[in-house]
Parts: structure tokens; C-alpha cells; sequence
């Protein structure tokens, strides 16, 4: 494998990693504030704040893990992507801020402080809907290179029919996954009132989650039909995705087994994601950056991986621990500790 | 006296950033090795007043780090938003230590996250008091990797430049550049040293207000003898920094000292005020200082101002940021060894109202300390981003919006700096320490009235 492939492998797997554990995190945070509004915060609030309070800032490290080695990476990406995101980058960077810091302020601070709890619901939805626009703008199509610099199009961006479908995907899954491990984890704290709740969010949102897909995928079509040609001869992977999908939803409605069906989730977002990843190539950003135009120096890139297979050696044994204090101890997700 | 044009724009959004941002990482390096010592002393001397400190210092630990882990982010993505042309380049060269910084981040994230849900959860307590050692290495590695990016762009190497292409790129010797190891060095110390500052500040007040008792002097001890074993290695730091500057970047040192010609024997400037004709009036000149400070001898050759081409001369005015910063080193040098010596001969009692109110106001002069050094620093690299590469306004976005964001950032730290201080106050005052004491060690607090004979 060359280099350049393996980086943007290796982003593309924390991204992942981002999306999942940051959807878990957007999705509850709305659901935490959703359940106060309609008074039901009594019943799974405790759950929410249990899962969450440990983990929220290594969901941020993710993130921060990403943009910093894209940049690394790729140096080309922080030229184009710098000069046309300034905004929507700007803009997603005071949601996070906003989102993270409140949340300490109301779990450490004032508890149970609505003001706090709305920011931090509501900015659950519009980060991942802000973020997307990096993704949507790599189609190509919505950035031009003149002169004066590169310069994003906010016309040809908000008037696209793609880049909202984008935006609405981003959403719908956000809800869906959270929802998904929502019900994995009251079934794990055996917490049945708040599974029945949960569980019926995750139903609902399932189906949205797999019409935004389609509608995306239509909505590709038009944008970039080369991306979508290569997505076409990639079918089986978005098939397995489709089939982990149903599985999923299958599961729920059996009522057991709720580890398997957020297992599924998982596997379904997985192939969808490398699915659209690899269709994506070369392009980085269509048609300015490749994987082979825009990698860093060879030496710069034999760095950067060494230093990440140290990293991991440190970083996985430490998420372990975490998640086996937090997450798999069952006196804990009981609230026994 | 300046243009809002793009460039100036975006230096003023950076340096709002960085100047909010470094508030929350001094305190976010520095705190943790307080509370693992606080904690330790409580284990060792079985005294739950010190565990009970280091369990409160947690607690308002916590605020800050989101605070931090938050405007940290911002300054990390507004690099390549506002600095774009500057991270294509400078990213083929120092994109290591960024990267590695992220490794560190989630390092402490995580051992963070384990620390504060576990005070209760093991039976022999030195196994909590294990977890802190991690967070502290890894505030540390945080601090030590970013620093290292900002020494590169004192004084960039590790690359050839042919053309404008970078080539034979080295990222170990970039990482470790001549900047490098001072820089660390004083950057770790400052804010080790404006931390323990912080935290006297705060049980000064405490006991200033509320007459606090055992536990309140406790922390004062602690943390005032913390401050002056950091200011002293602070000192050392901010010496050898000079040193690196006479050798590496003369330019700096001699803006920031107003030393324009070149000579033997140098004198340090001490304040003053330039009239129109750029010479020094009101200052104090402390004879062949300046060369002692550059060289470690007081009649060595110190290089002037002189010999850097007109364009390329830092701003004057940073010669105030220097001063002060010093002043405020040798305030919280002298002010904690008084403190200490008053509390060893007993001749004066240790709550001394007028020592008190110095150790309060310390707090304060510490992190404007931090914030003065670093833009003496910052600014004393203009005009160049990436020292002798490329200036800030090469570096600078062309997009046109930069104002706005400077406006929404505005906005941003304001609501973030009023969110966080109302958390903290009402987390304190409904909660004060002595109540926390009953509550949690019935036994101590009972026994409380021995202490305070
Ligand atoms: C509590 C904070 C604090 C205190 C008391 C001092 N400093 Fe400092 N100083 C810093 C906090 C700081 C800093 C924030 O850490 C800086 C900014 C950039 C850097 O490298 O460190 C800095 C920069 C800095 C530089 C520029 C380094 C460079 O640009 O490479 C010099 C020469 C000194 N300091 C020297 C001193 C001296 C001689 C002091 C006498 C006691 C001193 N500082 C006290
Ligand atoms: C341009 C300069 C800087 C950038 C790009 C930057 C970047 C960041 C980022 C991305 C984070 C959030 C990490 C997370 O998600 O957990 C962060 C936090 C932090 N930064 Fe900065 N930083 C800068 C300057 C500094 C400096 C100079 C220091 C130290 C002296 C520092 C110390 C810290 C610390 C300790 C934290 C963690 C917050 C905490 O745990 O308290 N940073 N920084
Ligand atoms: C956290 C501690 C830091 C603080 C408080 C700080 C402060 C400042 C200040 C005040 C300026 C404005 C200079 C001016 O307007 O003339 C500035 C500029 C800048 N700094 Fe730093 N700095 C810090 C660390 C860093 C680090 C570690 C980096 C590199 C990664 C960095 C990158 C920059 C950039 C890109 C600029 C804009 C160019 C310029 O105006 O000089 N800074 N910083």
C-alpha cells in the first residue's frame, strides 16, 4: 500500500470513529433535551448523563485526531479547504464550543438548567449539519480558484439539492444511531422504562435514516456522475450496508439481543461510509487535490505513520480501560457506582 | 494608526483566540500537577484536608478543561481557516508534532475522564492517586508538542527551500529546532508557576474574606511554596530564553530591550518612553545588564537593532510586554519567599492582611504574565509567520469575511468567559469547605476547633 493510501485510510477510520461516537453524543444530547420539554426527562436523563459525563471529550479528540491529520497528511487541504470553509468552518467551530462547554457547565455546574440543555440539544443538530458541508463542497462544483484566492459559492451551495440532502442525511442518522445505542445501553442497565422509550425513537427514525441515504444517492447522481459511476460498480458494498440495515431494524423489533442490532448499525454506517469513501477516490477535493497531487513528503508521511502505530499501542489499551470502567461495568451503567 | 485590511483582520481574530485560549491551557498544564501533589500529601499524611483540596480543585478543573478542550479546537481548525497558505507549507514540515499532539490529547482525555468518576471507587487510595499521573504527563506532552510548532516558526528548520519547494524534509530536526528547548522549558514552568499563583490567590481570599480556617491555610502553604519553587525554575527559564534570543533571534531581543546599536557592554533598559526621534528618555539603564542577560558576561558584544533591515524590524512597543512579564517574575519571586520566611521565623502571623492581599493579586499578575510573554514573543516575530520564509501577510486568508468571524468569535469567548465564571462562583459558594468537610469526613471536621489553637 503507499503511502498516501494508507493515510487516508487511516483518517477515514477516525472519522468513522467520529461518526459514531459524535452521532452517539449529538443524538442524546437532543434526546436529553427533547425528553425534558415533554416531561419525560425522568426517565432516561440519568441514563444519558451516566454514559456521557466520561466520555464527551474524548469524542472531541476524534475530531481534532481528523482535521489535524488530514492537514498533516494532505498539506494541499488546509490551502482550499482553509480558504473556502472559513465560514461554515467558523460557524461549526462555535457550535462545538458552545455544545461542548455547556454541557460541563450544566453536568458539573448548575444541574438540570433548561437554558443549557436547550443550547446543548440543539446544537447537537446543527454541527453534524455544518460539518457535512466539507463533505458536500469535495464534490466539486462549489468552489472556484481565482486570483484572489479560493472562494467558496454560497449560491451554488445553498441551492443545491445535494448539499440539503446531505445536510438532512446527517441529521436523520445522527438520531437514528444514538437512538440505536441508546436502547443497547438501558437494556445493559436494565432500565426497561427508559428502553421502551428509546427503543420507540429508534424505530422511528430508521426509516428516514435509509430514504435520506437514497435520496442522497440520487441527489449524487446530479452533482457528480463520475462519483456516481464509481459508486454504481461499488454495489455490493452498499448492498452489505442495506442488509446490516435491515438487520438492525429486524433485531429491535424482536426485542433482544439490542448489543447485536447496535453492533449492525455499526457495520451498516461502516460499509456505507468506506463504501462512499472509496468511490470518492482519487478525489480529495474534486478536481483540485488527489490522493497522489496532494500527499505530504515521503519522509513527512513514513513520520506521521510511525508515530501513529506508537499512538494506537498507547491510546488503545487506555480506551479499553475507559470503556471497561464506563461502559461494560455493569454496577456502573446501573448506577451503582 | 493601522488599516482593517484582511491581514490585520485575521492577526487581530488570531490573537484573540490564542490570548483567550492560553488562559485555559496554563491552567489546563499546570492544575494537574497541584492536584496530584495535593493528593499525594493526603495520602501520605492521611490528611483529608489535602485530599479534600485536591477533590475541589477537580471539581473546578473541570470547567476550565471544557473551556480549554473547546478553544482549543477553535485555534486548531482557525489555523488552516485563516492561515492557509501558511499550514500548506508550514504542514510539510512540522505537520509531526500536531499530529503527535492529538495522541497526547487523547492521552490525558481519557485518563481525565477516568480520574474524576473514580474518587470513590478504589480501596487503597493511591491507585486514584495513580490515574493523575497520566493527566499530568499528558497536559505536559500537550504543552511540549505545541510548543515545539510555535519554536519552528522562530526559527524554522529541518527542510531546504529551493523556489518556493520545500525538499529533504527532516521532521525530527524541524520538531526540535534551535527555539525548541528554552521555549519548552520556560512555557512548562510559567505555567506550572501561574497555576500554583492561581490557587494561592484563591485560598489567600478565602482567608482574607472568610477567616478561613485549617484547611484554607493549608492550601495557602501548599500553594505558596509551589509558587516559589516555579518562579525560581520560571526565572532560570526566562534567563536561558534570552540567552537563545541573542544567539538565534537577535532581532527580538533587541526590539524588546530597545538596544539599537550594536556594542560592548550593553545596558538594560528598564521601562522608559521613546520620543519622536526613537531615543530612550525616563528609563532606568542598569549598566552592562544587558549583556550579562544575552551572555552571561558583562562586557560581551550584544547585536543591535541596527542590523536588521528597516522592513523587518518588530514593533517597539513590545519592549513594555517584556518588561512586565519580568516584573511580574520577580513580584511572585520576592512575594512567596517573604511569605515563607514569615511563616518559618513566626515573628509576623501568617495571615498577615497586607501579605495576603499581595499572594491575592499574584493570581491575576501571574496569567497576565503568561499573556504578556507570549505576545512579546508573538509579536516580536513580526513581520514574519514562519521566521525568514514567509511574512503574515503572505500567510493570511483572502477570503472576505474574516471580520465577521471576528465578530462571532467575539461573541463566542464572551458568552464562554460569562458561562464559565458564574459556573465556578455558584459551584464554590454553595458549597464552601467547610461544609464539604462534615459532610464527607465527620471525623476530621469534628476535631476541627484543635486545629485552629
Ligand atoms: C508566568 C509567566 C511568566 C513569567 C513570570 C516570565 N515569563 Fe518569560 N514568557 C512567558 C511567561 C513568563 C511565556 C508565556 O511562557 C513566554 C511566551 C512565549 C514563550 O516562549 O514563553 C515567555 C517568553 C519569554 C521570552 C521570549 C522567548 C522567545 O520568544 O523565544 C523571554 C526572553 C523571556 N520570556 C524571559 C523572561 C525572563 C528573563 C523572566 C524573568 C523572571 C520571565 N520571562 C518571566
Ligand atoms: C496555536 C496554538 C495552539 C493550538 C492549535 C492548540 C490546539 C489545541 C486543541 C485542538 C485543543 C483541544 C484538544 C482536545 O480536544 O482535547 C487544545 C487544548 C489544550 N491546549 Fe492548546 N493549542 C495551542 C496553544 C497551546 C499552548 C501554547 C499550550 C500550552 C502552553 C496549550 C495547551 C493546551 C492544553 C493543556 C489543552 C487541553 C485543555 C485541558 O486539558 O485543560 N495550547 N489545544
Ligand atoms: C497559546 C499561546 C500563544 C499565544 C497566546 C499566542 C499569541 C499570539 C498573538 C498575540 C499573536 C498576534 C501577533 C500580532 O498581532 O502581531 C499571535 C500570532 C500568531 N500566532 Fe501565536 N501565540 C501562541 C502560540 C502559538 C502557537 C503554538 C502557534 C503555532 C502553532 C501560533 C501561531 C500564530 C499565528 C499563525 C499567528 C498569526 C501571525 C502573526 O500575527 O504573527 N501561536 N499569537
Amino acid at each position: 500500500m503507499s503511502y498516501e493510501l494508507i493515510g487516508i485510510t487511516v483518517l477515514w477510520f477516525f472519522l468513522y470513529g467520529y461518526l459514531i461516537v459524535a452521532s452517539i453524543d449529538f443524538g442524546a444530547g437532543f434526546f436529553a433535551y427533547y425528553a425534558k420539554i415533554t416531561k419525560k426527562d425522568h426517565i432516561i436523563n440519568q441514563l444519558i448523563s451516566r454514559y456521557l459525563s466520561p466520555v464527551w471529550e474524548v469524542t472531541n479528540v476524534f475530531f481534532v485526531f481528523f482535521f489535524v491529520g488530514l492537514v498533516g497528511f494532505f498539506p494541499d487541504t488546509a490551502y482550499y479547504y482553509g480558504q473556502s470553509l472559513l465560514i461554515p468552518g467558523s460557524i461549526a467551530i462555535v457550535l462545538i464550543a458552545i455544545r461542548g462547554s455547556f454541557y460541563a457547565f450544566e453536568s458539573y455546574g448548575s444541574k438540570d438548567n433548561t437554558v443549557y440543555m436547550f443550547f446543548y440539544g440543539a446544537t447537537g443538530l446543527l454541527i453534524p449539519a455544518s460539518l457535512s458541508t466539507a463533505l458536500t463542497i469535495s464534490e466539486g462544483g462549489y468552489i472556484e480558484e481565482t486570483s484572489n484566492g479560493v472562494q467558496l459559492l454560497y449560491g451554488e451551495l445553498l441551492s443545491s439539492p445535494y448539499s440539503w440532502s446531505v445536510v438532512f442525511l446527517a441529521i436523520v442518522s445522527v438520531l437514528y444511531i444514538s437512538a440505536m445505542f441508546l436502547v443497547y445501553y438501558a437494556a445493559r442497565a436494565n432500565d426497561q422504562p427508559a428502553l421502551q422509550l428509546v427503543k420507540k425513537y429508534a424505530l422511528f427514525w430508521s426509516s428516514p435514516t435509509i430514504i435520506a441515504s437514497l435520496t442522497t444517492f440520487i441527489a449524487l447522481s446530479q452533482q457528480n456522475p463520475e462519483h456516481f459511476q464509481r459508486a454504481i460498480e461499488l454495489w455490493w458494498v452498499f448492498g452489505i450496508s442495506v442488509a446490516f440495515f435491515m438487520a438492525a431494524v429486524f433485531l429491535m423489533y424482536q426485542g433482544k439481543y439490542y448489543g447485536w442490532a447496535f453492533i449492525a448499525v455499526m457495520f451498516q454506517f461502516f460499509f456505507a461510509f468506506f463504501g462512499y469513501g472509496a468511490s470518492h477516490l482519487p478525489y480529495i477535493l474534486n478536481p483540485y487535490i488527489t490522493l497522489t497531487s496532494g500527499v505530504t513528503n515521503e519522509s513527512m508521511a513514513v513520520a506521521l505513520i510511525v508515530v501513529f502505530i506508537a499512538g494506537l499501542c498507547l491510546l488503545i489499551p487506555s480506551l479499553v480501560m475507559l470503556m471497561r470502567m464506563f461502559l461494560f461495568d455493569a454496577d456502573y451503567v446501573k448506577g451503582k457506582k | 494608526m493601522f488599516e482593517l485590511d484582511n491581514v490585520m483582520l485575521s492577526r487581530m481574530l488570531t490573537s484573540m483566540t490564542l490570548i483567550f485560549h492560553i488562559i485555559f491551557a496554563a491552567i489546563g498544564v499546570g492544575v494537574p500537577i497541584m492536584i496530584s501533589v495535593a493528593e499525594f500529601i493526603g495520602i501520605k499524611k492521611k490528611d483529608p484536608h489535602y485530599t479534600l483540596l485536591a477533590r475541589r480543585w477537580t471539581r473546578g478543573f473541570t470547567i476550565t478543561v471544557a473551556v480549554g478542550v473547546v478553544t482549543g479546537t477553535a485555534i486548531g481548525l482557525q489555523l488552516s481557516l485563516i492561515w492557509p497558505s501558511f499550514m500548506q507549507l508550514a504542514g510539510n514540515v512540522i505537520a509531526l508534532p500536531l499530529f503527535m499532539e492529538t495522541f497526547a490529547f487523547f492521552f490525558e482525555a481519557i485518563f481525565l475522564g477516568a480520574y474524576l468518576y473514580t474518587w470513590d471507587r478504589f480501596k487503597n487510595p493511591i491507585y486514584h492517586w495513580l490515574l493523575s499521573i497520566p493527566v499530568v504527563l499528558g497536559a505536559m506532552m500537550s504543552a511540549f508538542f505545541i510548543t515545539t510548532v510555535n519554536s519552528f516558526m522562530n526559527t524554522p528548520a529541518g527542510f531546504d527551500m529551493e523556489d518556493g519547494v520545500i525538499t529533504s524534509v527532516n521532521p525530527l530536526q524541524a520538531m526540535f529546532n534551535p527555539a525548541t528547548p528554552t521555549k519548552v522549558f520556560h512555557v512548562i514552568t510559567s505555567s506550572y508557576l501561574t497555576s500554583a499563583a492561581i490557587l494561592a490567590a484563591i485560598a489567600a481570599i478565602f482567608i482574607l474574606l472568610k477567616k478561613g480556617g485549617a484547611y484554607h491555610k493549608k492550601a495557602l502553604k501548599l500553594t505558596v511554596t509551589a509558587t516559589f519553587l516555579f518562579a525560581i525554575l520560571t526565572a532560570i527559564a526566562g534567563d536561558l530564553s534570552a540567552k537563545f534570543l541573542a544567539e538565534e533571534q537577535p532581532e527580538k531581543l533587541a526590539a524588546g530591550e530597545w538596544h539599537f546599536e550594536t556594542e560592548r557592554g550593553a545596558d538594560l533598559v528598564v521601562f522608559g518612553t521613546l520620543n519622536e526621534n526613537n531615543e530612550v528618555e525616563n528609563a532606568i539603564r542598569i549598566p552592562n545588564a544587558l549583556s550579562f542577560l544575552a551572555y552571561g558576561d558583562f562586557n560581551a558584544e550584544v547585536q543591535g537593532l541596527e542590523e536588521t533591515p528597516e522592513d523587518e524590524r518588530p514593533p517597539l512597543w513590545i519592549h513594555y510586554m517584556f518588561d512586565l512579564m519580568v516584573s511580574i517574575g520577580f513580584y511572585l519571586l520576592g512575594l512567596s519567599l517573604l511569605f515563607l520566611i514569615f511563616w518559618k521565623v513566626k515573628r509576623l502571623r501568617e495571615d498577615n492582611r497586607f501579605l495576603l492581599w499581595g499572594i491575592a493579586a499574584g493570581g491575576p499578575l501571574a496569567m497576565l504574565a503568561t499573556e504578556f510573554g507570549w505576545i512579546y514573543a508573538e509579536v516580536g516575530r513580526q513581520p514574519w509567520i514562519m521566521r525568514g520564509f514567509m511574512t503574515v501577510e503572505e500567510g493570511a486568508t483572502t477570503s472576505p469575511y474574516v471580520g465577521w468571524m471576528f465578530i462571532l468569535f467575539f461573541l463566542l469567548y464572551a458568552v464562554l468567559a460569562t458561562g464559565c465564571i458564574v459556573v465556578l462562583r455558584k459551584m464554590f459558594k454553595n458549597n464552601p469547605a467547610e461544609l464539604e468537610l462534615e459532610h464527607r469526613y465527620p471525623q476530621v471536621a469534628a476535631t476541627k476547633e484543635d486545629d485552629k489553637s
